[in-house]
């Protein structure tokens, strides 16, 4: 008997099935989103004694229902709180930090380790105009660390890198660099410029 | 008359389609790689704002999500003030602390430290109660916490 040779399979439906598929997958696809603002809360321990800080080392941010701001007892639109909290960070009143370049205002802050900046919010406060304050005063903290490790980067074999750049390339697997070198930079960084946000909880 | 009809008979010739499902299943392939299965069912409004100072989630580290919102239009019953959502389902203030005690009884022992609360609030929401998990976590020592946001603008959100 002759060999039959194998029927063709009709596969002009297998593009049917697969837009079916596509469809499915990209009705049902949602990108999660995983970036935001990191935050350390304060631990619940309570402490007796009061630690005493000059008046003029503190930076207060309120933010009232109307989300309104009200930054050292004078109103301010937001455009204008990143660089507000940037000059207090880096005043310079007792002259200690070697790389400031703020105006060394006497009632302004000592330094930037002295340096706190208090936010406090209404119970009515709107979550976005939260976040944007928050958003501004990190930016505030991230424009002076990128200077100083623009300042020192060179020295320590990272040239031309800021802050943020450092941040990241410490945490991309890529990076071919020394990053414990990259490390110890951030870290000092960190030391000598440090985030002292504190929140007024009621 | 036959030179006539021969151009007739050779009009547009039809499209070759065989290559079609190659480039269809080109897109699925890279849609099925790419989705990532939501892990919970939203039952309230999650829009997040917006911010530029971000650092990415380390999804080395657990994570426990907490949303917070307005019930969505087909939970109208539960009110027009925002609440919280764990897992599937409404909580209250109260059920956080339990949340974050069954996220750790869940996790190994070794990474308990590391957990970190991802707070995904709607941008509509009021401080107070995102102060009020704040403060609950803070009594259950679950101090590493991230406001996820999307990226953009930050002073976008206060329009």
């Amino acid at each position: 008997m002759a060999k039959r040779a194998a029927p063709e399979v009709n596969a002009g439906s297998m593009a049917d099935i697969a837009f079916l598929l596509l469809i499915f997958f990209l009705v049902t696809t949602t990108i999660e989103k995983d970036a935001g603002i990191n935050r350390k809360l304060p631990p619940m321990e309570e402490s007796d004694e009061d630690v005493i800080i000059k008046q003029k080392n503190i930076f207060t941010v309120l933010i009232n229902k109307h989300d309104q701001l009200l930054v050292e007892d004078e109103s301010m639109e937001i455009q204008d709180l990143r660089t507000a909290a940037a000059e207090f960070l880096d005043n310079n009143g007792d002259g200690s930090c070697t790389f400031c370049q703020g105006k060394r205002d006497s009632k302004s802050s000592d330094n930037p380790d002295k340096a706190i900046i208090s936010l406090k919010n209404d119970r009515e406060t709107s979550y976005a105009a939260y976040i944007s304050v928050q958003n501004e005063l990190v930016a505030a903290y991230n424009t002076l660390r990128n200077r100083r490790a623009l300042q020192i980067g060179a020295s320590k074999g990272f040239p031309n890198m800021n802050f943020q750049e450092m941040q990241l390339a410490h945490k991309d697997v890529r990076w071919t660099g020394n990053k414990t070198k990259l490390k110890e930079l951030i870290d000092q960084i960190k030391v000598e410029i440090p985030q002292k946000l504190s929140e007024v909880v009621e | 008359m036959s030179k006539f009809k021969k151009k007739k008979d050779g009009g547009l010739a039809p499209i070759n389609t065989a290559s079609l499902p190659d480039i269809v299943f080109m897109l699925l392939f890279f849609f099925m790689v790419a989705t990532v299965m939501r892990e919970d069912t939203l039952k309230i409004k999650n829009a997040l704002p917006v911010a530029d100072q971000v650092e990415k989630l380390d999804k080395k580290n657990p994570i426990a999500y907490i949303y917070m919102g307005k019930p969505s239009d087909n939970y109208k019953n539960f009110g027009t003030e925002a609440r919280i959502q764990l897992n599937d389902d409404f909580a209250d203030v109260s059920d956080v602390a339990a949340f974050i005690a069954a996220e750790r009884a869940a996790m190994r022992e070794e990474l308990i430290p590391f957990l970190t609360v991802s707070l995904k609030v709607d941008k509509e929401a009021n401080m107070g109660i995102v102060g009020d998990v704040k403060q609950e976590l803070r009594k259950v020592n679950a101090l590493k916490i991230n406001y996820t946001t999307g990226v953009g603008d930050a002073l976008s959100n206060m329009k």
